[in-house]
């Protein structure tokens, strides 16, 4: 305990160089951008600047690409309380009260309300980070391959069990992204498959490519197709404001900590920060006093959901750094990044990477106050971006897309791949099938397979293999309830009569 | 819902139909993913499962999947929604199309020159601004992009005819 804080201080070290500040203030400024802008999130933001970061050190690299993690769920509170529009599915929630706000001018308000709800979001999600993820790496050093099939095994079932989506069609675009990911050569006997002769399929899909697609691309045409014209309120941010708020803010502690804890449970669990922000807001309008006026413009919610979804948006980190298992997309694209510069994610990290892994903890810490600093002086300014027009706004966008996926390989044949899953991103939104199960699917499903036929080979193809120990039992069976959440919370509903209210994962 | 005054401007292919085809879409990756996987052997060989073996279940169970998918799609209402209007489909092939010439053209052409044409393009056609404007941004973009990539990061893009002729 006493030398995690030892070493989170070396981390602060490394991060309080000047090439890291100035790596992190860049991250942050870029990842409001890529919040504020439509068709580019944080998932696909990262994936295109991951090449950029190939010839950095790996903690510089992860400090900037964290840093627009952050910037972007910061980002995404401005465009959907002064535009309406969510930035991000996780503000969705905030445009309920958020925008109202605005109308009534109190814009100022709801936004300083926004920012600092999600820097304490963020920094009680890091402090739990801090505490627990380097006991949970300690313990999964243990883990042999039935134990880490399992806890992959726990993180998909969570998905299809807490996604709002049909189940079988958040089961179809997973195991489509297990499929996608089996092409090319086979890790363990060597053996190519499913590229049917084709030269281009030798290192199957590339999960960047498919970020950028699915979400970039797709997301593009989805807006094209609104027909998006941005009409907002303007923002003005005076410290008079901000400091008002501030006085009124404390007055929340119970929403905030309740939020918290929604957040960082959603988080964990890879439910990540949409459910979390809409659990959270949801049981805020239950609880408040001030509940039947939610949806006018209530500071507690924008309180609620803010909270909640960024420290869902930081929590799915922990089971990242600690145990190879992205909790979000976004956490996602930042392991794979790790994969890219040659690091084994997973609990060898804290023995074997301690800088670069107490120089991420650490520049969450930094990453959070840098960038509630710039957010609050910088607002007008992010405003601004989104009343550049559409028409010139969707071809630059169109063109980093397209130079993030070629970087990738230096492949102009990925460029072509990318336009595909943008138009698979596309239907399948519109469609209402989950996006982020597949990529998950697609970064994980090597090393998934891995561990199911490791654990397969060494109990001789018998499946008694993954309930042949407490600990292994305990995580499949947990996976199994969550996979039948569903039915089981239906059950018990009508078990307890009509009287019992649907009040999920608490 | 019975918005039936501008019912002319609101048609479009329904969502049932969207569902239904995207459903057997998945169901044909799916088996083509269980031929490849049968092809390479699906069994238990002396050094554990074969290659296919876990993809072949992997796409057996999207295959059931999208079953489920498109029986609950065809089992909805006739009259459930459109899934886009027909306007708004066809501003959606303005961005597509114009895009996917682009990622196919980027190999012969490069994609700077590539790139200056897609920015001219939407914003002249979308924009409507005038050519000065659109000259900046098209050719200033790519610039800048030049500069970022192959000077500061060293990380070179694919060029064209038109840079050999810069010399580069």
């Amino acid at each position: 305990m006493l030398e995690d804080v030892g070493n989170l201080f070396h981390g602060f070290a490394v991060v309080a160089q000047p090439y890291n500040l100035l790596l992190m203030v860049v991250g942050i400024v870029l990842g409001v951008i890529v919040g504020v802008l439509p068709g580019l999130g944080g998932a696909n933001g990262i994936a295109i600047l991951l090449p950029l970061t190939f010839s950095m050190s790996p903690t510089s690299a992860i400090i900037m690409l964290s840093c627009i993690y952050w910037g972007a769920l910061f980002g995404g509170a401005i465009t959907s309380i002064l535009f309406n529009i969510p930035g991000e599915p996780w503000s969705v929630a905030t445009t309920f009260d958020g925008y109202p706000m605005a109308q009534k001018g109190k814009a100022g308000e709801a936004l300083t309300a926004a920012f600092t709800s999600s820097f304490v979001g963020a920094l009680f999600a890091v402090i739990v980070i801090t505490l627990v993820a380097p006991l949970v790496a300690s313990f999964a050093l243990e883990f042999g391959p039935p134990e880490i099939f399992s806890v992959y095994f726990l993180a998909f079932c969570s998905f299809v069990g807490l996604s709002k989506e049909p189940p079988f069609k958040t089961i179809a675009s997973m195991m489509l992204g297990f499929g996608l990911g089996a092409v090319g050569l086979d890790q363990m006997t060597g053996q190519l498959r499913l590229t049917f002769g084709f030269e281009s399929m030798l290192n199957g899909f590339d999960f960047l490519i498919a970020v950028i697609g699915l979400f970039g691309i797709g997301e593009i045409l989805l807006t094209m197709e609104e027909g998006l014209s941005f009409r907002g309120k303007s923002a003005k941010l005076n410290m008079k404001v901000v400091l008002n708020t501030w006085a009124e803010l404390p007055r929340y502690w119970m929403l905030s900590l309740r939020s918290c804890l929604i957040g960082c449970w959603m988080g964990i669990s890879p439910a990540g920060a949409t459910p979390a922000s809409f659990m959270s807001y949801g049981i805020a309008k239950r609880i408040s006093k001030r509940g039947r006026f939610f949806g006018t413009g209530e500071i507690e919610g924008v309180v609620a959901p803010e909270t909640a979804a960024h420290a869902a948006g930081t929590a799915a980190l922990l089971p990242m750094i600690s145990l190879g298992v992205p909790g979000s997309p976004t956490a996602a694209v930042l392991l794979g990044g790790l994969l890219i510069w040659g690091l084994q994610p997973g609990p060898l990290l804290f023995t074997e990477q301690k800088d670069f892994v107490w120089g991420l903890i650490a520049s969450m810490y930094m990453g959070n106050i840098v960038g509630l600093i710039i957010v609050l002086t910088c607002v007008p300014m992010f405003a601004a971006i989104l009343r550049i027009p559409f028409s010139v706004i969707a071809p630059i966008i169109l063109v980093f897309c397209a130079i993030g996926a070629y970087t990738v390989h230096n492949n102009t044949f990925d460029v072509v791949m990318m336009v595909v899953f943008g138009i698979a991103g596309y239907l399948m939104k519109k469609t209402n099938y989950p996006l982020a199960p597949m990529v998950l699917a697609i970064v994980l499903g090597d090393k998934a397979e891995e561990s199911f036929r490791q654990s397969l080979l060494g109990s001789q193809g018998s499946f008694s293999v993954f309930w042949s120990s407490a600990l292994v039992s305990t995580i499949m069976t947990l996976g199994l309830i969550a996979l039948f959440w569903p039915l089981i919370q239906n059950a018990w509903t009508k078990l307890r009569g009509s009287a019992g209210e649907p009040h999920p994962a608490e | 819902m019975s918005h039936s005054v501008n019912e002319a401007a609101e048609t479009g292919p329904s969502q049932r139909g969207a569902e239904i085809g995207v459903g057997i879409a998945m169901a044909i990756i799916a088996i083509i993913g269980i031929i490849g996987s049968l092809r390479v052997g699906i069994g238990w060989a002396a050094e554990g499962p074969r290659a296919g073996f876990f993809p072949f279940y992997i796409s057996l169970i999207v295959l059931i999947s999208c079953a489920f998918n498109v029986a609950s799609a065809a089992m909805q209402a006739k009259d459930g929604g459109v899934f886009a209007t027909w306007s708004q489909l066809v501003k959606v092939m303005q961005v597509l199309v114009p895009t996917a010439i682009y990622a196919l053209v980027i190999p012969s052409t490069g994609i700077y020159v590539a790139s200056a044409l897609l920015i001219a393009l939407f914003m002249r056609w979308f924009g409507k601004y005038n050519w000065l404007i659109v000259a900046a941004v098209a050719i200033g973009l790519p610039i800048f992009t030049f500069v970022t990539f192959e000077i500061w990061f060293l990380v070179p893009l694919p060029k064209g005819p038109f840079e050999a002729a810069l010399g580069f």
